[in-house]
């Protein structure tokens, strides 16, 4: 009976932030027809938040770089989870995918002989990250956005048509992956201006959906954030990898409250800002790890000189990866010894003339002035930890990105997990958008070709059971008399934000996260409650009780596998067990819909939506693994994979 | 989705509610919802430009009392007719003949008009001060129609470069005119006036407003696509842009600076006040 | 200024027709006015449409008109207003609105399909550009560019006379065409296509009178009259209205 619009297309790609553009502009130029679906308008995607700089090892700025060396920072960083296979086409593949970007027009600062300038960033041995000042996530959403479009103006000339190729539909929302058997044949989606439904069938679908971080309170993300590509996999059936991994960023403004977590850039550290407490101390000193502390300064004498001569000193602590960083604040603070807001210092005013600051960090002074009325050259910078990121994600095939057990589905970008391992490296986002949304983009083609005729059908039932369950919430009222009034969208997302931030946070205990899954089960009982005023046509209260499906989903992986994972690793701590374990480091969580078909009923706080289960990461390659002392392996690896 | 405005709105043309008011925007009677005194600018710069153009109109027209010696009013110079003022070493050749009847100052003065009629500062000035096109940003325009300088005469506003090397000549004609102000009123040599320094502050800010013109900017370096290749002109690109960001302010203080040495030199020329000799 | 109710007049409607309706709100320190809007969905019309994403001044969505200036809902603290003033909210007004402050946009788009793209220079590969910086300084000021489309909705040639939208392009896309001209390895005249004179001929470059409302609104404090616009048109002038240029091409095509 199903009515909605049809539209056939070879590739679908779920969000057009950097990871789905690549991916677009990559299926599209290897012939596939396809279509981009994104909420927001074209070009506004969470990537234009991206500050610092893409991570490739050009060796620009200092030719002892290569690729090898920032596959081991990159492994490094996340703590040896990382998929080391997609770590290492990361490396590998990152200086190419920044040089493509200048022949569709992107404009990098240079260096003194007309190169890409790099810069320094927390992790990484080598200045690398390309950078335009420090909105280079702008520069990049907008080259691909134009990329995007030079292509439409190709098929323009050819066809007459600049969509005939290559559609954006922008200010869509997908709700549901549609499937034939295992196989992807579509999506089921509305437009949020009209409310309108509409089916794009496909036979492939590549999700770049980007984080989670509205589920909760303080973070850097924006509203778009709300983990659908992770629950539209669950919901398809593919498996989730180790989602406790949720990175928090050491510095995210704290005040005024309305922009608390809005981010500081690394960038600021990077190039010579410091972090101290309310006594004036550099308190990062005191908190270098075991396993950093052959990499890092001991002096503050040591640590400024590293920025004129990286050659012959050691890099100052405040550039210790950002888990590091985030924990040390969130330290201090507790110790009493934060800023008047809550926060640490962090200040550039002291080191740097106010020229340099405002030429180098044109939006960081501009977004304190506008925001808070600080003067980033005259006075320090409050700052707290803040949730940016999410390692965890849909588990994929390293090489083709396509998403575990479900034909047709690949994931590029945050919303796949592995690349980073328990914490991703500053910088390393954009190059991972880059370098696996084209290897998204072109498996994707690829495989949809490779089906010739032979095309998965849409099930009209399915299409009829999305529609059902997007269009609950106006009829929320009717549905279970007994259970009260229909609830508030605006109130239920606030509690989860409360919830997750407090007891699925930066530091956890399991007796918060337990309390945390049984909040969680209370909200997934009065969300089905969820209901809206008003009609179809761009409202907000029912695009928020949509998105809430996908944030409790995506809430409970979180917090069950925090409360499984009992060591303290990357972007997962725990107060009672507060050090890595090398048992844990070959051990993955998946976390798995317990009832694919229908999910949403599961109510019960201990069983809940979600099958959490282990497996054992693959080995680690011996010729990448003997790119590292045995000395540091060591610390990492357990006693059998040493040995192997 | 993405969906063009352009044919939804074309039909709206005829409509007697244009603009804001077209049906498919927000409707909202009041062509403009601003709280703040938004037409003090306008209206200011409508009053100062009109002053000027009252007080030029009758000093260009008065053909009198514009030779002090040693001191030439702006107005006036150079003065390119026969019955001109007879001016010692002075900027005057009889180019016209005799037949020119009217005021000398009419011959020269077309040139900075111009420069200034056509000077982007100007143009912005006068188009939201005298024309409402627009009266101020986000306030509806009275017109029903608007090309702006796409025919004629606006067209016309692009050959501001071609008014900017005529300009370039007249500040240098002005420069002349200072350089001979360092005479008293027996043409001797080395002496300074009052009306030396007036006519001193004149020329420098003409200078600044002539040099820190957009076409200057285009001409000196503007044009160029690689800078790297051209490091001087370069260097001049960046110093004319430093200029150009205060354009406006040079534009408003040579109008004055050039009224007020023309005026100058009608107090001294008519004899109602004597030029105070520095030495 | 911490905690006190503010007047607020909110545009509410859609294409059939609508108005200002009243809310009283409450304002804590530090906030800005989407905030307020934001408090106004959650507590008394959840589903007042409003148009966000970042909030900090970095995507420009929340475009919309407060007191009659367009801006940036992020970015305007209500710290600028005193608690007695009435703030008024009204969507964008010079693109078709679609539901209270959310307004159609697609004339940005569109016009962004009509500025032909980057054209690569042919014999460089990837890896092997070089440019200096300060030949890329230009067209880098205009790449700050958010699209929040303030510039498009204060220019008073499309604002106020809907029938210039097909032959306008607008600041922010007239930038675009300065940005790639200014380009230093843009290769389009290579390509046998010349920006400066298309920026005339089919951008609508002469539809400015470069009163500089775009200029006055750009949250990015992109100067776009005197470094994009100004420039292009003196760019134009170089091919159209240079005497010598236009007697030489008048000879060249006589001869020919």
């Amino acid at each position: 009976m199903s009515v909605v619009d049809r539209q056939e297309w070879d590739v679908v790609v779920v969000g057009a932030g950097g990871a789905g553009l690549r991916a677009a502009i990559e299926a599209r130029e290897r012939g596939a027809r396809t279509a981009v679906i994104c909420k927001s308008l074209f070009g506004k995607a969470h990537t234009v938040m991206a500050e610092g700089g893409i991570a490739a090892a050009m060796g620009n700025v200092n030719s002892g770089d290569n690729w090898q060396v920032h596959f081991r920072d990159t492994m490094r960083g996340g703590k040896f989870l990382n998929q080391w296979r997609m770590a290492e086409l990361h490396a590998q593949e990152a200086p190419q995918r920044v040089w493509e970007l200048e022949t569709w027009g992107a404009l990098f600062d240079r260096t003194k002989d007309g190169r890409i300038s790099q810069r320094n960033f927390g992790g990484h041995e080598y200045p690398r990250l390309a950078h335009v000042g420090d909105r280079t996530g702008l520069e990049l959403i907008r080259t691909l956005q134009q990329k995007i479009v030079a292509l439409q103006q190709e098929d323009h000339r050819e066809t007459g048509d600049y969509e005939s190729r290559l559609k954006v539909y922008q200010e869509c929302t997908v709700t549901r992956i549609l499937k034939d058997g295992s196989r992807v044949s579509g999506v089921f989606a509305y437009d949020r201006e009209t409310g309108r439904f509409f089916v794009l069938e496909a036979p492939a679908v590549v999700i770049a959906t980007g984080g989670i971080g509205k589920s909760f309170k303080v973070t850097s993300n924006s509203w778009e954030y709300t983990g659908d590509g992770h629950a539209l996999a669950l919901l398809a059936g593919a498996p989730l990898l180790n989602m406790e991994f949720v990175q928090f960023h050491p510095t995210g403004m704290v005040w005024p409250p309305s922009v608390k977590g809005i981010l500081v850039t690394e960038s600021v550290r990077g190039d010579g800002g410091v972090l101290r407490n309310s006594e004036g101390k550099r308190f990062m000193f005191d908190y270098i790890p075991d396993v950093f502390k052959e990499k890092y300064a001991q002096s503050e004498d040591e640590g400024d000189r590293w920025y004129e001569d990286p050659d012959h000193n050691r890099r100052p602590p405040e550039l210790l990866p950002r888990d590091e960083v985030a924990r040390a604040i969130n330290s201090e603070v507790k110790a009493g010894r934060g800023s008047p807001h809550g926060g640490v210092f962090l200040d550039v005013s002291t080191r740097m003339p106010g020229e340099v600051i405002r030429r180098r960090l044109p939006s960081m002074y501009h977004q304190f002035k506008e925001l808070a009325d600080v003067d980033i050259t005259a006075e320090p910078m409050e700052v707290g930890p803040t949730c940016h990121y999410v390692m965890g994600g849909i588990a994929v095939e390293s090489d083709t990105a396509a998403a575990r057990g479900v034909p047709g589905l690949f994931a590029a970008g945050e919303v796949a997990g592995g690349m980073h391992g328990s914490n991703r490296l500053g910088g390393n986002s954009l190059s991972d958008l880059l370098v696996f949304g084209r290897r998204a983009g072109w498996h994707a083609a690829d495989y949809a070709t490779g089906l010739g005729p032979h095309r998965p059908p849409v099930d009209d039932t399915q299409v009829d059971t999305a529609a059902a369950e997007a269009l609950r919430p106006f009829s929320a009222e009717g549905l279970e008399p007994a259970g009260g009034p229909p609830e508030n969208p605006y109130t239920l997302h606030q509690e989860l934000q409360q919830t997750m931030n407090d007891l699925v946070g930066i530091i956890r205990r399991e007796a918060e996260m337990r309390q945390a899954l049984e909040k969680l089960a209370q909200l997934r009982v009065r969300a089905r409650r969820a209901g809206v005023e008003g009609h179809r046509q761009f409202n907000p209260g029912w695009h928020l009780a949509l998105d809430l499906r996908n944030m409790l989903l995506v809430s409970e992986c979180v917090a069950r596998a925090a409360l499984e994972r009992t060591e303290s690793r990357g972007g997962h701590t725990r107060e009672d067990h507060p050090a890595m374990d090398r048992k844990w480091r070959p051990v993955n969580l998946l976390c798995r819909l317990t009832d694919p078909t229908e999910g949403l009923a599961a109510t019960d706080p201990v069983r809940g939506q979600i099958d959490l289960s282990r497996e054992s990461t693959d080995p680690i390659r011996p010729d990448l693994l003997a790119l590292f002392d045995k000395e540091e392996l060591v610390k990492y690896l357990a006693e059998e994979e040493l040995y192997e | 989705m993405m969906r063009t405005s352009l044919d939804q709105g074309t039909s709206d043309v005829s409509d007697q509610q244009g603009g804001v008011r077209t049906r498919t925007r927000a409707a909202i009677d009041a062509p403009h919802l601003r709280t703040d005194r938004w037409w003090l600018a306008p209206a200011a710069t409508a009053a100062g430009l009109l002053a000027f153009i009252v007080y030029s109109t009758w000093r260009a027209f008065a053909n009198a009392d514009y030779y002090a010696a040693p001191y030439v009013s702006p107005f006036y110079s150079p003065c390119l007719a026969e019955n001109c003022d007879a001016m010692r070493a002075g900027p005057n050749w009889d180019l016209f003949g005799g037949w020119w009847g009217i005021s000398p100052a009419i011959i020269i003065l077309i040139f900075p008009l111009g420069f200034r009629l056509t000077c982007y500062y100007y143009r912005k000035a006068y188009y939201r001060g005298f024309w409402a096109s627009p009266p101020a940003c986000a306030v509806a325009e009275p017109h029903k129609k608007y090309t702006g300088e796409t025919r004629f005469p606006l067209v016309l506003q692009n050959i501001h470069r071609y008014f900017f090397y005529a300009a370039i000549v007249v500040a240098g004609i002005l420069t002349y005119d200072t350089v001979l102000a360092f005479r008293d009123e027996h043409y001797e040599w080395g002496h300074m006036g009052l009306g030396t320094l007036v006519f001193l502050v004149n020329i420098v800010l003409i200078w600044a407003y002539t040099i820190s013109c957009h076409s200057c900017r285009h001409i000196v370096g503007g044009k160029l696509k690689h800078f790297s290749r051209h490091p001087v002109r370069y260097r001049m690109w960046q110093w004319v842009g430093k200029l150009n960001a205060r354009h406006m302010l040079l534009a408003w203080a040579s109008l004055v600076s050039v009224a007020l040495a023309d005026f100058y030199v009608y107090l001294v020329a008519s004899g109602a006040f004597d030029d105070p000799r520095l030495f | 200024m911490s905690g006190y109710t503010a007047q607020f007049k909110v545009w509410r409607g859609d294409v059939q027709g609508g108005g200002l309706e009243d809310f009283k709100v409450e304002v804590n320190e530090g906030e800005v006015v989407l905030d307020i809007i934001h408090r106004i969905q959650a507590t008394q019309a959840p589903d007042l449409a409003v148009r966000w994403n970042c909030k900090a001044g970095k995507c420009g969505s929340c475009s919309a008109e407060i007191n009659g200036r367009p801006r940036l809902l992020c970015m305007t603290r209500m710290s600028v207003f005193t608690p007695e003033e009435t703030i008024t909210v009204t969507p964008l007004r010079a693109f078709p609105v679609v539901r209270d402050l959310v307004t159609d946009v697609g004339f940005n788009y569109t016009k962004a399909r009509e500025v032909p793209a980057f054209v690569p220079p042919e014999k460089l590969a990837a890896g092997e550009y070089r440019m200096m910086q300060e030949d890329v300084d230009r067209s880098q000021e205009f790449r700050k560019c958010i699209e929040c489309f303030l510039c498009q909705d204060t220019c008073h040639v499309v604002r106020d006379h809907e029938e210039n939208k097909t032959a306008f392009a607008g600041p922010r896309f007239l930038m675009r065409v300065a940005e790639l001209d200014m380009h230093p390895l843009d290769a389009a005249a290579e390509a046998g296509l010349d920006r400066k004179q298309t920026a005339q001929d089919e951008h609508g470059l002469g539809y400015c009178n470069i009163t500089k409302c775009c200029t006055e609104v750009c949250p990015e404090g992109i100067k776009i009259t005197d470094n994009a616009l100004i420039p292009l048109k003196e760019r134009a002038v170089d091919r159209k209205y240079d005497p010598l240029v236009w007697l030489g091409s008048k000879i060249r095509r006589r001869s020919s």
